[in-house]
């Protein structure tokens, strides 16, 4: 399978790889996916607190060039974003930006997922409501 | 980037050896006849050529050249075999015996059957990747007209106990089958001293042309008999119709003719290659070999590199080095390798693996700098990888509670 010229430059050169304190109050951590099934994302967001604002976004994602591109592209679209307008981001937004072919959707599904999960994680340990489907996601 | 590409990945194909090509290119142009066209020299040239071709073949195999049917290859082959075997032998029974690491021109081939009246035992294979003999010999019942399996596996290089099986075969009247694409021109395959009563194998994984392959079908004690698939002029004694591929049944001589010759010292070199490859590897952290290391293919390693996974860590070097992955991500289906599940590999594992298959013309400079560029490789994925911070952080990463998708 040839990949796309975007994937690959994040793959290569992956960006905000690494990991945040997640100790921290301000810090939320999304780990979705299983290893049994090929694919492992863990995205994390660091949020100020005066302006709800995204103010930095780490990944390391265990998967093939499509997952770690999905999840080097969320970390940029994060990092800036409010936390509400974080939630808008879907799945066919990174589709369509790394022109990701119909087999390798389920990857931009699973970072959808770990931003999502990630907020989740946030707004419980800041005891902001969270709606009841993001809970589970 | 390098001049030249490595090529580790000739379980999938080898390159055809120069001296193959050279043999098959006068069989284009100069001497284009048709090897069933009797009544001029045109034919009888491409007939002289195709009986020539079948000594040299049957040579490599210690056979009778009346007991080679000239095929398109190794999948045309297990048809042939095993829905040749089932239609012709359906008054003494249905059932075939076969394993879950087989090829899948014989899986699917079988699953066929079974729609077609076949009652096929798929059995399971010891974690070494072995088939278990008492297993074997307690699936055989009176209605088994079959045993088929491989010599050696495409996926771990692993070789059955083919004598073992050849006897217990014997013992109860059974015929046996054997795909031994992976082992024919790389070591000896001598079916009759085996008791194989058919073999499979192709020009293409023993550096001859694709498109050509054939059917060693054993003619005397017993005298085997298979249903033909391919109907019309009665080509190979009526087993296999189609005008011959003259210039691909000449490479494939060629190729066994080579390979005769240069197998013994092919697999010395390459087996000490291998081990250089493997050794190189397991310097790193958390390296795993599938399958059975005594009873192997020389050229064949198949490791997994645990917490990355397969496709992805490909990509840190397919530019350069070309090999496979057991990966779910290299094939549409995205299920993981159904051989290394066969040999109880997690799912985890069977995803992180990657097969190497060096060959006649893999150098050790091409295994030097593998090694080097694939263990890069691996350190950069586990730098990205969770999993592997997780592992090394001390967290037992069986309970932890993953969101399956």
């Amino acid at each position: 399978m040839a990949y796309s010229n975007k994937v690959l430059e994040h793959f290569k050169n992956p960006r905000n790889v690494g990991t945040l304190d997640k100790s921290q109050k301000n810090v939320g951590t999304g780990l979705v996916g299983a290893p049994e099934c090929g694919d492992v994302m863990r995205l994390q967001i660091e949020v100020d607190d005066a302006t709800g604002v995204i103010k930095d976004a780490k990944f390391k994602t265990f998967g093939c060039g499509s997952a770690i591109a999905s999840s080097s592209l969320a970390t940029e679209w994060l990092k800036g974003k409010s936390v509400e307008d974080a939630l808008k981001i879907d799945n066919m937004e990174i589709v369509e930006e790394l022109a990701l072919p119909p087999v390798k959707i389920h990857c931009s599904v699973l970072a959808e997922d770990a931003i999502k999960a990630a907020i989740a994680d946030y707004k419980k340990k800041n005891g902001i409501e969270v709606e009841a489907e993001m809970a589970t996601a | 980037m390098r001049a030249r590409k490595i090529y580790l990945d000739n379980n999938a194909t080898t390159p055809c050896d120069p001296r193959v090509v050279e043999a098959m290119v006068p069989y284009f142009f100069e001497h284009h006849g048709n090897a069933a066209s009797r009544s001029h020299p045109f034919g009888w040239e491409a007939e002289e050529a195709v009986d020539y071709a079948r000594e040299q073949v049957a040579k490599l195999i210690d056979a009778d050249p009346k007991e080679i049917v000239f095929t398109s290859g190794a999948t045309e082959s297990d048809n042939l075999a095993l829905k040749g075997v089932f239609e012709m032998y359906a008054r003494k029974g249905n059932h075939i015996i076969t394993t879950k690491t087989e090829h899948k021109a014989v899986l699917d081939t079988c699953h066929k059957l079974e729609k077609q009246g076949a009652e096929v035992t798929f059995l399971e294979v010891k974690n070494d990747g072995l088939v278990d003999l008492a297993e074997l010999e307690a699936a055989i019942k009176p209605s088994t007209i079959l045993v088929s399996i491989m010599w050696a596996n495409n996926e771990t290089g692993v070789i059955q106990p083919m004598k073992e099986i050849g006897e217990i075969c014997a013992k109860h009247g059974v015929l046996f089958f054997s795909d031994a694409t992976q082992a024919v021109g790389k070591i000896k395959t001598h079916p009759r001293e085996l008791g194989i009563h058919l073999m499979a194998f192709s020009a293409h994984k023993m550096y001859g042309p694709k498109g050509v392959g054939a059917l060693y079908v054993s003619r005397k004690n017993p005298r085997v008999k298979v249903t033909a698939q391919m109907d019309g002029g009665g080509h190979e004694r009526g087993m296999r119709s189609g005008t011959l591929n003259v210039p691909g049944i000449v490479g494939l001589g060629k190729a066994a003719e080579i390979a005769m010759k240069e197998m013994d010292q092919d697999a010395v070199r390459l087996s000490r290659l291998r081990d250089k490859l493997e050794n190189g590897f397991l310097q790193l952290e958390e390296i795993y070999v599938n399958g059975n290391r005594e009873n192997r293919m020389p050229h064949v390693t198949n490791i997994s590199f645990k917490h990355v996974e397969g496709e992805g860590l490909m990509m840190t070097f397919n530019q350069e080095i070309a090999l496979s992955s057991g990966s779910a991500c290299t094939s549409a289906s995205l299920e993981p390798s159904y051989v290394l599940i066969a040999l109880g590999l997690g799912d985890d594992l069977a995803h992180s693996s990657l097969r190497f298959s060096l060959g006649r013309f893999t150098t050790e400079e091409d295994v030097d700098y593998a090694v080097q560029a694939i263990s890069k490789g691996v350190q950069h994925m586990r730098d990205l990888s969770p999993i592997w911070e997780m592992y090394k952080e001390g967290v037992d990463l069986t309970q932890v509670e993953w969101s399956e998708h």
